[in-house]
């Protein structure tokens, strides 16, 4: 445990916010060479923790398997989904495990530079990041053969982004690293084949790197117990809304809803946003859900909406964003967005028809499907969830029906 | 830590490609897929939009230009590939495994009539309103997937503010699609740069440096953007109606002089298949449409291989004969206003290299309002001098403050393909059913060496046939006349011709292999000037630039579409009407002859050839105030 100056949330947890000897994730690793690194983190079934939920041992063995004389890792510190902010807390008081796990990865996969893409709103941790960085290199975690390791040498950098959402999608991330308008890439080809200047490329967030020295020492198996068969570990809930203790908070996969609005002190609750904007609205009836990959996903956001909220309005702010953060390539998720936005404007006014409404659901299944990158694929999920979750309310109670809702 | 090159080519989006294996017979070579259930067997690495094409399965498209590299974004051609979550864009999507691909699934169609939908509401005005009517990419789409109506609305007013201050492109954002390939035209093909996407979400728009109107930015005018664009957001600055009334005016003498690629063009916007030349035709409708004089600019071509030949000539002579180690070699053509102003821009302090002759078009203009105003007693205020150009950049170059030479602006419209087809149109004349005539006096029909100026390599073809024949007094050695290294649409082409035999007044050249490069895209045009900035162009003589793909036949006031099979049927029909001809040296062309007995009687590159034929370049850089 370790203090913070959260008062609402301690720092205590399973894996994550559990004891931790720094440097002893790389010892291990050096220890026991680079091929069991990946067994144990295939053992540890670690999925990221971004949101997507791709395996990470099938990642960096990917990268391990590509044939390239230099190879990068990048760790996603874009943290812009709304209501997300674990990521801010282990870069601030457990910056360690980030870079370890970072360091850990390049001495695995072969590669010479980590770099961390932080989010731009970030820019106060640079300073506390930088000394440490600094620090880990007086110590020899750092810089040219490390702990008197010949060959292995591994610098990190951090790189700002500029408050581009989409920059937390891994290739326009990438984009972004090579001095480019912030833009999803086309895939395949995926980053493990070519990422940063066309090179192998490890993406992952933040908590993936954070969970592998706490794997490595403790072992996959061990990480096993906590979680579901799916979905393992223990993940970081950054839970925000109508509750009395709103914070971070490390919980194991697995946990149902209704047990963590207890644990956050959540009263007369009508609805939770898992997943952030571009997650999907769960009502009171399906709090039995658990959250892990195989039911309610979530790359860690949770907002908590009480029974005062006014549904509609939520929906218009998650488009508004969605609106504004689309990067505009592609045309189902520029004008797309626009589209669901002034459906529910119409709405809002009472001048729209279950015709119109019907064609902006289909119009939100093509995005899913024919958006270039999960933005688009993902930003018609609370619309969609939200108005057949909520449809009493909106078109009833809130005496949305209007003189054309027929 | 990055391995980045020092000079960092500015790039799109560049999809990865993977590679085609040389020789599809070796194993792994094919992969055999299903598409609609049907077996096929198709080269690795091929995307799936190619592997529907060779299959005769119609994809639509609007993003995707064969010019230009893929970009993936209008999301029309979206496919469904088994045990994939998304529909996958055919155009982007490498086939690297033994993939199950439907083309015309529910979800397909509607998707794609999803996009076609939303594109259109966001696209202003209306198509009977809209000079692409007809030949819109988008419209085609929307009827091929029927759209019968607005599903989501239709803007009621423009958003943005169209650019007019070009003196060649004008750009109406209203009308954009954001397909990008203007994007990729300006970056990737030509790696000038101009054009980017500005903002994001739906404020996105394409735009300039800082949104700088196109006359303030290193815009080069060469129109490939217009050429790729699906839509009407990209247009050449149309000067037809002051043209018309012009016409109309009987107290104006107007005169046209037509450059060879419209001639080899123009058939296209009259619904014949590419390769057509009309050059009798077109002089027909042109006299009924009412220009009082039809000329040939081969006539002021052959004139500009003379003085930029004699130029050649004269700096070989200072640096071979007296060693004078300022002369500037190679010589680069000038002919290209694109390439001129892409060589003020990007390689200003290479300026000394180019040629000092002005073009063909401007050559003419001068001698329009000079030599031929008096033979023939018009006062040159009363002359409209216009030229139908193949070329955008050709309306900026006509308004450069320094083609006045003549005291009046020496050309007063330059007109495109594009448009003198609308002004046919117009007149009610179908161009193919015209009769056929020649071109006016005094200045005739010209050589086939000037005809050939409008394929890349036909200035070089058509300096070599002169200077090789000054130098030697022997007709270049290759067989008809045709210097087939010269031709092709090769990026960059280097060959060399050997001086032997030289007359006594050339003997200083005896035995010189006479290097010559020929390159046409600015892209390859960088490529060159990096390897002048290098010293690799030492013993290189003389360099053709031309700033459009193909050259002129490919320049941005041709007709739409473009692709490199449509350029290379227009460059045959050019070579082929060369070969067809008597007279195919500049030199011999009696009208050449007769006016520098007559009129420049000094000879080419004397003092008055250098005020009315020649010219001076702006040192302008890359950024401008």
């Amino acid at each position: 445990m370790k203090p913070n100056g959260n008062k609402y949330a301690v720092r205590q947890g399973a894996v994550l916010f559990s004891e931790y000897a720094p440097g002893s994730g790389i010892k291990k690793a050096l220890e026991i060479g680079r091929e069991n690194i990946l067994l144990e983190l295939r053992e540890s079934k670690l999925k990221g923790r971004g949101g997507a939920g791709f395996p990470t041992a099938t990642k960096w063995m990917l990268v391990a398997a590509a044939k390239s004389e230099e190879k990068f890792i990048v760790c996603n510190a874009d943290e812009g989904e709304p209501g997300t902010f674990k990521d801010r807390v282990l870069l601030l008081e457990y910056p360690e495990l980030v870079f370890e796990g970072m360091l850990i990865a390049g001495y695995t996969l072969g590669a010479r530079q980590g770099i961390i893409y932080l989010r731009g709103e970030y820019e106060y941790m640079l300073k506390s990041l930088e000394s440490y960085l600094e620090q880990m290199k007086e110590d020899n975690l750092l810089g040219n053969n490390i702990l008197g390791n010949p060959n292995f040498n591994f610098e990190i950098v951090i790189r700002l982004g500029s408050g581009a959402y989409v920059c937390g999608e891994e290739t326009a991330l990438i984009e972004s690293l090579e001095g480019n308008r912030g833009e999803a890439r086309n895939r395949p080809p995926y980053p493990v084949n070519t990422g940063y200047l066309g090179r192998p490329t490890v993406v992952n967030n933040v908590e993936t790197l954070a969970s592998v020295p706490h794997i490595l020492v403790k072992g996959g198996e061990w990480f096993r117990t906590f979680g579901t068969d799916k979905s393992t570990g223990s993940k970081l809930f950054s839970v925000s809304g109508d509750c009395e203790r709103p914070g971070v908070y490390e919980l194991p996969w697995g946990t149902k809803i209704k047990d963590l609005l207890e644990i956050v002190g959540a009263k007369n609750t009508k609805a939770v946003q898992v997943g952030g904007a571009s997650g999907s609205c769960i009502p009171k009836s399906q709090f039995e859900r658990t959250l892990a990959y195989e039911d309610a996903a979530t790359g860690g956001s949770i907002m908590i909406f009480n029974e005062s909220r006014n549904m509609l309005k939520i929906l218009k702010n998650f488009m508004e964003f969605f609106v504004e953060e689309s990067c505009g390539q592609c045309t189902p998720c520029r004008v797309g967005n626009v589209k669901l936005l002034e459906g529910i404007e119409k709405i809002e006014r009472g001048v729209y028809t279950f015709g119109h409404l019907n064609k902006l659901k289909e119009l939100g299944r093509t995005m899913q499907v024919a958006s270039k990158c999960g933005l688009g694929q993902s930003s018609p999920n609370a619309f969609l969830s939200i108005l057949e979750n909520f449809k009493e309310e909106i078109f009833n109670k809130n005496g949305y029906g209007g003189h054309n809702g027929k | 830590m990055e391995s980045k090159e020092k000079y960092r080519v500015p790039v799109s989006q560049k999809p990865h490609v993977v590679e085609k294996p040389r020789d599809i017979n070796t194993i792994g070579g094919t992969v055999t897929i299903e598409i609609n259930e049907k077996k096929v067997s198709v080269p690795m690495g091929t995307t799936i939009l190619e592997a529907c094409r060779e299959n005769q399965i119609h994809i639509p498209t609007l993003c995707h230009h064969d010019d230009l590299c893929v970009a993936g974004v209008c999301r029309v051609c979206v496919v469904e590939v088994e045990g994939m979550r998304t529909l996958q864009a055919s155009c982007t999507f490498p086939i690297t495994a033994p993939v199950k691909i439907h083309t015309s699934t529910p979800m397909v169609r509607k998707a794609r009539r999803h996009i076609i939908d939303l594109l259109l509401s966001e696209h202003y005005g209306e198509c009977y309103s809209c000079f692409r009517n007809q030949n819109c990419e988008l419209q085609k789409l929307a009827k091929e997937y029927g759209v019968d109506q607005y599903n989501f609305g239709h803007l009621e007013k423009p958003r943005y503010e169209t650019d007019r201050s070009s003196a060649s492109v004008i750009r109406d954002m209203n009308k954009c699609i954001l397909c990008k390939r203007c994007v990729r035209t300006c970056i990737d093909l030509q790696e000038v740069g101009v054009l980017e996407a500005i903002n994001r979400g739906h404020e996105t728009h394409i735009g300039t440096f800082f949104d700088k109107p196109l006359s303030d930015v290193i815009c080069i005018n060469c129109g490939q953007c217009i050429n790729r664009c699906p839509t009407a957001a990209l247009r050449a600055n149309d000067p037809s109606d002051e043209l018309w009334e012009a016409i109309e005016n009987p107290k104006k003498h107007v005169v046209i002089q037509t450059a060879p690629s419209p001639r080899a063009g123009i058939g296209e916007e009259f619904g014949l298949e590419p390769g057509h030349s009309m050059t009798g035709e077109l002089n027909t409708a042109l006299r009924r449409i009412g220009f009082d004089r039809v000329f040939d600019t081969n006539f002021t071509a052959d004139l500009t291989i003379m003085e930029e030949g004699t130029e050649l000539l004269n700096r070989l002579k200072k640096a071979v004969l007296l060693g004078d180690e300022s002369v500037k070699l190679p010589q680069f053509t000038s002919c290209s206003p694109g390439w001129v102003k892409f060589i003020e821009h990007f390689y200003p302090e290479f300026l000394g290299y180019l040629s000092t002759a002005k073009s063909p078009q401007q050559m003419f203009g001068a001698v329009i309002k000079t030599f031929y105003a008096k033979e023939s007693g018009i006062d040159p205020a009363d002359i409209v001098s216009v030229a139908l150009m193949p070329c955008s950049a050709k309306k900026f170059e006509c308004n450069r403050p320094e083609m006045r030479a003549s005291g009046y602006k020496d050309v007063d419209y330059g007109l495109t393909t594009r448009e003198l087809a609308q002004m046919i149109k117009e007149a009610g004349i179908y161009l193919p059913e015209m009769p056929k005539s020649h071109f006016d006096e005094p200045f005739g029909d010209a050589s086939g060496a000037g005809l050939i100026f409008g394929a890349t390599g036909g200035v070089m073809e058509a300096a070599l046939r002169t200077v090789y024949e000054l130098v030697t007094g022997r007709e270049v050695p290759f067989k008809n006349l045709n210097i087939v290294p010269c031709r092709g649409f090769e990026g960059i082409k280097q060959a060399s011709v050997m001086l032997e035999g030289c007359k006594d007044e050339y003997s200083f050249l005896e035995g010189i292999e006479l290097k010559f490069i020929v390159a046409h895209g600015t892209a390859n045009a960088k490529k060159v000037m990096e390897m002048l900035r290098k010293g690799e162009l030492k013993d290189v003589h003389f360099v053709e630039i031309m700033a459009c793909p193909g050259g002129c036949l490919g320049g941005g006031g041709q007709p739409i579409p473009t692709s490199e099979e449509i350029r290379k049927k227009r460059a045959e029909a050019i070579y082929a009407e060369d070969e067809s001809l008597s007279l195919r040296k500049s030199h011999e062309n009696p009208y050449v002859k007769y006016i520098y007995e007559n009129f420049l009687t000094e000879g080419p590159c004397s003092e008055l050839s250098h005020h009315l034929l020649h010219t001076h370049y702006q040192k302008r850089g890359k950024f401008i105030a």
